[in-house]
């Protein structure tokens, strides 16, 4: 880690462009939804807001049916995760089992708010003078505003942001490449309010204790360079610089973004912290900036509504908890040919099953496709060894070899081929002559794997306890074997003493008897 | 010649002296085939397969007493690794040990518990807690799923529970549908 510093010195994160192994030029289809300035959607009729918000266990309601709650209300704790606020004043009406935007299709724990539409908020408690405030106290509010990863992972950001202060990280990095086809709620949130950014970049700058930020762009944003430049030009953002980094999917990613712009890897099972840097997505540095200025808990967010089975695409400020039917109403409904919902970007995204999925903090794009757009139908081949999935794996893997690993459950050697590494980008998946569905099974993979190393943590768990108690048991039998000796002995000790007694009474009995028969025959005598 | 005969003579003495006396020293006490077999078992402490543990079962494997294919909740990929670890074909679980089923925990149901004791008394993993006259309760943790408290209970106050998955715990399937995962398993 020190020698990666030696090496690269500060002023040169991303002063030259470098590039990652693979990725793919895709076509980016982000005009569409780009038309339209960002909508605000009137409020629904209902808010289901999913108690699971990250990874993790899901968070404890603090609210029970029937109570009011006020806009910005926590509604649901997660230690140590990122607290969960109501979107609305309103009152709840259940906490139950509903849809809740997961990759699993399942339902789980969602609290149901009907508005009241005076959009009350809770008492807001800004930090005005985060200037001279103290570092902790400033992620101790992105904690308490519910702060999490708005790029799509969803990591509390106050965990990421007490990480890089520990690690006394040098450069903050702003992904603002969003590289996956169709999304472009990040560029629209760049374009209108980069001077939130801006205030949110600084805010984290002292956060973490960081001394440079480095908000990296697609080099075909010409809007939002302008604005971002503008909004940069401060006296308090001499360290601020705005950088384009080439198109090529995934670039978006953490760790791919890191390469473009130090020319670093990120080690496997490491974070970007360990270089010297966070990184966080644009849209967070702006929800940073409403948590400390304003005290604005995380309860909206930008979300672009796109694809050709949508009537009218575009982007939305929408509340956490908002239906996805409520917003594709609002963008005309969708059209003859919609076959597909997915949540997230083309490559990334999960279906939905459906529109009465809640907008959740992960959600940055529900994308409406077409059957002409999917690949349904396509039947799986074998592979025939191409090795073009290796060529394009951004993590330089071998996806061929990891497939036939993963397929035959040989976990070991999956291992050691890096199942790990995969960031399941779907680069592989795309040029697939044969179709196959590399990512879907390098998912199974990893998450068999991960159910295996539970597994065994539990019967170590167990062995450990049932050894403990058989120790224990033959601990007590020896105890108790050694007490009985011990009792049979003093037993056996009172026989012998009894046997003592009866001997000495005895000698006593005969000494008595003799001395009976010598005074008894010595009066007689006498006499 | 004759000197350097006599070295690497005592040299060799010496030297088999220390080995001797560090293979005496530092003896491994057990027999490092029953821990690796006894890694490979569940730890379900279920005694389903005809011994009181998995440890004694794996000392069973070991000396050639007990079969491979006795242990129900290991099932097939156990039997596989066994086989795999020992050398021997793998054969499908014997049914006189039962079958293999989901994983599940107990629970005890706190309102019938009489607080008797015997459950925690059964429990090979000392997955109960409780006194006598006081109410028991299993830390679902560390439960194994060994149903042995089930037949003690003499007011049948526990209850097999199935483990639903939550979300936080889901895992991408095996792709390819319903009909691999039936071929799987």
């Amino acid at each position: 880690m020190t020698l990666a510093r030696q090496k690269k010195p500060l002023h040169e994160v991303g002063a030259r462009i470098h590039s990652f192994h693979g990725g793919l030029r895709l076509r980016h289809h982000k005009k569409i939804s780009c038309g339209d300035p960002v909508g605000q959607p009137p409020l629904p009729e209902l808010l289901s807001v999913p108690l699971t918000q990250h990874a993790g266990d899901a968070a404890a309601p603090l609210v029970g049916a029937g109570e009011t709650v006020l806009k910005g209300q926590p509604i649901g704790r997660c230690q140590p995760g990122a607290q969960i606020h109501s979107p609305v004043s309103g009152v709840v009406e259940a906490i139950e089992d509903r849809p809740m935007t997961h990759p699993s299709g399942k339902m789980g724990p969602c609290v149901v708010i009907r508005p009241d539409g005076r959009e009350q908020w809770t008492g807001l408690k800004p930090i005005s003078d985060w200037q001279t405030a103290s570092p902790e106290s400033l992620i101790m509010q992105m904690q308490d505003c519910g702060l999490a990863g708005l790029g799509g992972a969803v990591f509390p950001t106050h965990r990421k942001a007490r990480d890089g202060r520990d690690r006394r990280i040098h450069t903050l990095v702003l992904n603002g490449a969003e590289c996956e086809p169709w999304i472009s709620c990040d560029e629209m949130l760049m374009r209108e309010q980069p001077d939130k950014i801006v205030l949110g970049a600084r805010i984290l700058l002292r956060a973490l204790g960081a001394r440079r930020v480095v908000i990296a762009i697609e080099d075909q944003m010409g809007a939002v360079e302008t604005a971002l430049s503008h909004a940069s030009e401060c006296a308090e953002c001499q360290n601020i610089s705005v950088v384009k980094v080439p198109k090529i999917y995934p670039e978006g990613g953490e760790r791919q973004l890191i390469q473009v712009l130090t020319g670093l890897e990120v080690p496997l099972g490491g974070r970007p912290s360990q270089l010297g840097m966070v990184c966080q997505n644009v849209a967070t540095a702006a929800a940073v900036a409403d948590a400390v200025v304003e005290g604005k808990p995380l309860i909206e967010r930008y979300i672009t509504v796109t694809g050709h089975g949508i009537a009218h695409p575009r982007n939305f400020r929408a509340l956490v908890g908002t239906s996805f039917s409520h917003l594709v109403e609002l963008c005309g409904g969708y059209t003859k040919d919609v076959a597909r919902l997915v949540v997230g970007g083309p490559m990334m995204g999960f279906p939905v099953a459906s529109d009465a999925s809640p907008v959740v903090k992960a959600s940055n794009c529900i994308l409406a496709l077409t059957a002409d757009d999917i690949s349904d139908g396509q039947v799986e081949m074998p592979c025939i060894r191409c090795g073009e999935c290796a060529r394009v794996c951004p993590a330089s893997l071998l996806p061929q070899q990891l497939f036939l690993q993963v397929r035959n459950e040989l976990w070991t050697q999956a291992a050691e081929w890096g199942l790990a590494a995969c960031i399941e980008c779907g680069c592989c998946d795309v040029v697939c002559p044969s179709h196959i569905p590399l990512v879907e099974w390098f998912r199974f993979g990893k998450g068999e794997r991960r159910k295996l190393a539970t597994e065994a943590e539990a019967s170590e768990l167990a062995r450990k306890r049932f050894e403990n108690r058989e120790a224990r048991l033959a601990r007590l039998k020896l105890e108790r074997a050694e007490k009985m000796q011990r009792r049979k002995q003093m037993l056996k000790d009172k026989a012998s003493q009894q046997d003592r007694i009866q001997a000495s009474i005895e000698r006593a009995r005969s000494k008595a008897a003799r001395q009976a028969a010598s005074t008894g025959k010595g009066p007689g005598d006498d006499a | 010649m004759l000197i350097s005969v006599f070295v690497l003579t005592v040299l060799g003495l010496l030297f088999g002296l220390g080995l001797g006396w560090v293979a005496i020293r530092f003896r491994v006490q057990t027999d490092p085939v029953i821990e690796r077999i006894d890694a490979l078992l569940p730890q379900t402490q279920c005694g389903q397969c005809g011994y009181p543990g998995c440890r004694p079962y794996a000392e069973a494997i070991a000396k050639e007493e007990a079969d491979i294919n006795q242990c129900p909740p290991g099932g097939d990929t156990g039997i596989r690794a066994l086989a795999d670890l020992l050398g021997r074909e793998p054969k499908p679980l014997n049914p006189e040990n039962g079958e293999q089923k989901v994983k599940t925990v107990v629970e005890i149901d706190e309102s019938r518990c009489i607080g008797c004791t015997l459950c925690i008394q059964a429990c090979p993993v000392d997955a109960i807690v409780g006194a006598a006259k006081l109410m028991h309760t299993v830390i679902r943790f560390e439960c194994t799923g060994c149903d042995l408290c089930l037949p003690p209970c003499p007011v049948d106050c526990i209850d097999v529970i199935e483990l639903e998955e939550a979300a936080s715990n889901w895992l991408s399937p095996r792709p390819g549908g319903a009909q691999q995962a039936a071929v799987r398993r």
